[in-house]
């Protein structure tokens, strides 16, 4: 049994990574070499199925293999220890294929067909354990709302292909500006709810939280890192590429989305106490900063500053990259601690630093990334994005001389939170002392694991340190994108970030090494009159005199992040109850004090709630119709054919 | 601009430093005029708190010669120990000795701190500082007077 | 940019390293003679740090390789940025490879790695200092990336020496609406990330009112020195660069002469010790806010900064 499990998982991995480098072949062939066309004529009936790769599909395509690549080494070990059933097995690499053959389509019956095949496979890997109530839940959460936002793509692309007269991209992009401004501006609002779904922005992000930490780790990496990339994708193409450019306030539709989701995001990621679920908004977060810079763009470019747009696309392009590299990795190490010690829950973990240094060192990567801290793998996308918001033309356009410190402001506000967050998870989650037998009994996982988290740790340094490797796929990208400012000379993305036009530089990998050189530095400050002192000493801790600290007094998650679920009260909603219930003799005397606090998520109560509640009610009403004849149903079939020809003729 | 001129009339309240004390230890880590303490009151009766504040009041100012009260005992250079100690502060007062980097000294103020004053035999009572821990520096009095205390602490930081 | 540029930006670390204790200590004496104190004198902060960095180094139980880091973490930032940022002159080599933002997040990696060392003890009063003071840095964050942005308008950039030269070459803007607020949020954030009154009280005794002295309880002797090293040092570098960018005169340009670097550096330890004196006085007037009042302060600061920002930008655009 352990053999077959193995082999199977050693199949699942090897063939996923290798998928996952053959994605990174074609994609980086593709943006550095010509494009890739290939036509199969057969596989569809009527119009076939047709890829055409471009530099654009080919980035994604390169972050999609590479990401799996990553995973697929992890897999192995993971799928293994948690003896994967046979179809999870054979899913994973189908997945992988799936999302590279998204932005690979070259038609829109293409893109619809691989669209849809990477839901499905994504729905199947989510339940994956179904035998849990919450994996179900999600499941059910996710079904829905992954096809919902199918419906919205496919409307808006089949009214797009019928107004455009053509079903492949490039037609359609050369037509795009001629298509009617209703039908544009309808096709722009579908494809931002379908693709802004898949993306998980607001207020369309419920099915994440739910979906990502209930998926089994790798298939989590695989969805934050990639999957939900896609949706930008998705966006970039059909309203930036082909559409574009926009009216003003396409740009500031995307701002105002994209800006509400990333304070939205990381606020509850600030609360969440759940490492999964904290990883899941810190999605929605990152996807919101990199939507807040598509909009920018398509702003900035309506109203005639095409150099700062270049900026603002390249800081989507460099942080979607950024964000792959550490997000993928978190993932991968929280699966790490749940393989190991089966909690996700942050109030219960503590002191994996000794038990799992490895994981615990890649997850500080990860952390350190996502928090947008210099020499983190976040550093340079929001960089590039705040530049491009600042250095704004305000000259002329009262909109965007408001938009754009508004933005600045949302963006400040989630970074700001965004540290406050990571330092939370990593340091709760990690460091400190074990709060429970299970994370005082955590070990290091498999070996395939580590070289997985490993090799995504690494290129999270490269790009920490050296984003320079992304100015040739940069630069190749924008040229495909003229619409949104990629005709100009883009910033320059080398050793020192340079941008066009702006005094102002940057090398975040001067500043790491003088960094390093100054931590020497103090180190050796520190070691000023080493020899007068006594020897060092180990020492318990300092208990204010009492005898020992017991884990217990530590600070948890949730206690880490009162004050600041306490200053935005307003938005997170915590709700909070205390009991306090007192002894039969007198009610001077406490018994027991019960303390509870839930922050949910205040859009699904607020909006989910009663859209679910409207639809049960509209089901009852339908459900009426149905009575189980077959004659009454044939009816109903000859009438729905009648009213089609009515409406036809 | 009432305070700025409280703060004129007020002026200088300190009182003039006297004159060092002759007979002065050595520095605890060599550097004369830095002394941080932790107090830990093992069972004083407040007494030598209310004048041990006023050490480190404005009158006498202590901190002028380089002496200063901290919060834990890992920032001090030692303790000052006020009160008999008791049955329940035993086990504390090592603790926080044993926090207190080396080099380190130990102050004991007051007389219940020296030799265990009226409370002496008390039932709840384990016996005076010096009992406990080694003593560096006494002060006697009950309670000593600020300036008593501001001299015992100039011995020790040398200014 | 070349070898005097390069002295000066060694002056500016050199002259933080050895000026930072004697700007606290300047600072506690201001405030001791306000009291009507005499004080224990300027250099008693540098009588301290060198005691501590003679006694011996405890390594309480439990705590990890983060613990041991984290003070040189925060002291090498502080340092990195004091290399970085135009104190003394213009012409810092290190100035092109990081602009205002670079600076901003050093700042905070410094922090960081102390709330993470708060955390790793895995003490009560560890985590409660750490959890304070990442709440405060999540709300100086936004408020000092929007003083950011205020300040690069004018010389459409943000690069720390093209600000100031572009004060330098018109310094009536100065005055304008997005100045002055970045002068005001900065103010804050200075007040706030070097834990001074009134939103930490750096000379309290009392765990439960502390904010940055609760994080840093278990380190003693040489680390600790690291530790107060750091804070005094990031006190200095940012009441310099505060004054630098509001006035720069007297500092050195991009290709220094030895006179000019002279001049530089005296200029910038006068503005220093200006910015110091203010600060002391001003907080001998102000009691420190109860904890749940500080993110009312900065949160409204951040509104303040942000309805300004957007203004002026507004006006701009109708211009």
């Amino acid at each position: 049994m352990s053999t077959t499990a193995g082999r199977g998982a050693l199949v699942s991995g090897g063939s996923t990574t290798a998928v996952g480098a053959a994605g990174l072949v074609l994609g980086l062939s593709s943006i550095f070499g010509g494009g890739v066309h290939l036509r199969i004529g057969w596989l569809l009936p009527l119009v076939g199925v047709r890829f055409d790769v471009d530099p654009l599909g080919g980035l994604l395509i390169a972050l999609t293999g590479a990401v799996a690549v990553v995973v697929g080494v992890y897999a192995v070990g993971y799928a293994r220890h948690e003896h994967w059933s046979v179809l999870t097995l054979v899913l994973l690499p189908t997945f992988v294929a799936a999302m590279i053959l998204v932005p690979a389509a070259g038609t829109v019956t293409t893109f619809l067909l691989c669209w849809e095949l990477m839901a499905a496979a994504s729905l199947a890997l989510v339940l994956a354990d179904h035998r849990r109530a919450a994996v179900r839940s999600a499941g059910i959460v996710y079904a829905v709302m992954t096809q919902l936002g199918f419906v919205a793509i496919l409307v808006a692309l089949v009214v797009l292909s019928a107004a455009g007269g053509a079903d492949d991209f490039a037609t359609l992009a050369t037509r795009g500006g001629a298509v009617a401004s209703g039908t544009r501006t309808a096709v722009f609002l579908l494809t931002v709810i379908g693709f802004g779904s898949k993306a998980g922005l607001l207020p369309l992000h419920a099915w994440l939280p739910r979906a990502h930490p209930e998926a089994p780790s790798p298939v989590s990496a695989l969805m934050s890192a990639s999957m939900v990339t896609m949706g930008i994708y998705g966006i970039i193409r059909i309203d930036l590429q082909i559409l574009g450019p926009g009216p003003t306030w396409w740009g500031l539709t995307l701002m105002a989305v994209g800006a509400m989701s990333a304070v939205f995001g990381v606020l509850q990621a600030s609360v969440a106490t759940d490492l999964k679920r904290l990883l899941a908004y810190s999605t929605t977060e990152n996807m919101g900063l990199v939507t807040v810079a598509l909009g920018a763009a398509a702003l900035l470019s309506a109203s005639g500053a095409p150099t700062i747009a270049a900026i603002a696309i390249t800081a989507a392009l460099v942080h979607l990259v950024g964000h792959a590299a550490f997000k993928a990795l978190g993932f991968l190490a929280a699966g790490s601690v749940l393989a190991s010690s089966g909690l996700r829950d942050l109030d219960r973990l503590g002191g994996l630093v000794r038990s799992m240094p490895v994981t615990t060192a890649m997850f500080g990567i990860s952390a350190l990334g996502a928090s947008g801290l210099p020499l983190g793998a976040g550093f340079v996308g929001e960089w590039l994005l705040l530049q491009s918001l600042i250095h704004a033309p305000t000259q002329g356009d009262p909109m965007v001389a408001l938009a754009m410190p508004l933005a600045v402001g949302a963006v400040a506000l989630t970074t700001g939170v965004g540290i406050a967050t990571m330092v939370k998870a990593f340091g709760v989650g990690f460091l400190a002392r074990p709060r429970s037998t299970q994370a005082a009994d955590a070990h290091e996982m498999s070996r395939g694991m580590a070289v997985g988290m490993g090799l995504a740790a690494a290129s999270a340094a490269v790009l920490a340190v050296a984003p320079g490797v992304l100015g040739p796929v940069v630069q190749r990208v924008l040229a495909v994108l003229p619409a949104v400012g990629g005709d100009t000379a883009g910033p320059h993305l080398g050793a020192m970030l340079r941008l066009p036009g702006i005094p102002g530089s940057m090398s975040p990998g001067v500043i790491a090494v003088a960094l390093v050189l100054a931590v020497i530095v103090a180190v050796g400050l520190g070691r000023w009159g080493r020899s007068r002192r006594p020897a060092p000493a180990d020492v318990p801790l300092w208990a204010c005199g009492a005898d020992e600290l017991s884990p217990r007094m530590q600070y948890t998650a949730t206690s880490y992040a009162e004050p600041l679920q306490r200053v935005f009260d307003d938005v997170l909603r915590p709700d909070t109850d205390i009991e306090v219930s007192h002894f039969a003799e007198s009610r001077y005397l406490i018994a027991k004090v019960t303390y509870r606090n839930r922050v949910e998520d205040p859009i699904e109560r607020g909006l989910y709630a009663p859209v679910v509640r409207a639809v049960g009610a509209v089901a009852e009403r339908v459900r009426r119709a149905h009575n189980g004849s077959v004659h009454l149903y044939l009816a109903y079939g000859a009438l729905g054919l009648l009213v089609v020809l009515l409406v036809v003729r | 601009m009432t305070w700025i001129g409280a703060i004129r009339r007020a002026g200088r309240i300190v009182e003039p430093a006297p004159s060092a004390p002759s007979d002065r230890m050595a520095p605890p880590a060599g550097v004369t005029g830095s002394l941080q303490l932790r107090h830990v009151d093992c069972g004083s009766c407040n007494g030598c708190e209310i004048e041990i504040a006023g050490a480190f009041s404005a009158v006498y100012d202590a901190e002028r010669f380089g002496a200063r009260l901290v919060a834990s005992p890992r920032h001090a250079d030692g303790i000052l120990a006020t009160g008999v100690v008791t049955r329940n502060m035993h086990d504390p007062l090592l603790n926080t000795l044993a926090a207190v980097p080396q080099p380190r000294v130990v102050i004991a103020v007051g007389d219940c701190a020296v030799d265990g004053g009226v409370f002496r035999d008390g039932y709840g009572v384990v016996g005076s500082v010096a009992d406990v821990v080694p003593v560096d520096v006494e002060v006697p009095g009950c309670p000593p007077t600020p300036a008593q205390i501001v001299a015992a602490l100039r011995s020790v930081t040398g200014r | 940019m070349n070898a005097l540029a390069a002295a000066g930006a060694v002056v500016q670390v050199a002259g933080v390293l050895v000026g930072a204790p004697f700007v606290v200590g300047g600072m506690r004496q201001v405030r001791a003679r306000l009291e009507g104190r005499s004080g224990g004198g300027i250099g008693q902060p540098w009588r301290d740090l060198r005691k501590q960095l003679r006694k011996q180094q405890l390594r309480p139980d439990g705590t990890t390789v983060v613990f041991r880091v984290a003070p040189a973490v925060a002291a090498g930032s502080a340092l990195l940025i004091a290399a970085i940022i135009p104190l003394v002159t213009l012409g810092s080599p290190l100035d092109s490879s990081a602009d205002l933002f670079g600076v901003v997040g050093l700042l905070f990696l410094g922090t960081v790695a102390l709330t993470l060392a708060g955390l790793d003890t895995g003490t009560a009063f560890g985590g409660m200092g750490s959890s304070r003071e990442i709440t405060i840095a999540a709300l100086v964050e936004p408020t000092i990336l929007l003083a950011v942005f205020a300040l690069s308008l004018p010389g459409h950039s943000a690069n720390l020496a093209a600000i100031v030269s572009a004060t330098l070459a018109d310094p009536a803007q100065v005055l304008t609406l997005g100045s002055v607020l970045a002068f005001v949020a900065l103010v804050i954030v200075i007040v706030a990330e070097t834990g001074r009154l009134p939103v930490d009280n750096p000379s309290t005794h009392l765990e439960l009112t502390m904010i940055h002295e609760a994080m840093i309880l278990e380190y003693s002797g040489p680390r600790l020195a690291l530790v107060e090293w750091a804070s005094g040092m990031r006190l200095t570098v940012l009441l310099a660069l505060l004054a630098n960018l509001f006035l720069p005169w007297g500092i050195a340009g991009a290709d220094p002469s030895v006179l000019g670097v002279l001049i530089g550096t005296v200029a910038v330890a006068a503005k220093v010790v200006v910015l110091a004196v203010v600060l002391a006085v001003a907080e001998v007037f102000i009691a420190k806010l109860r904890l749940f009042r500080v993110p009312e302060l900065l949160a409204g600061s951040f509104l303040l900064a942000l309805l300004a920002v957007t203004a002026s930008s507004f006006l701009a655009s109708a211009r």
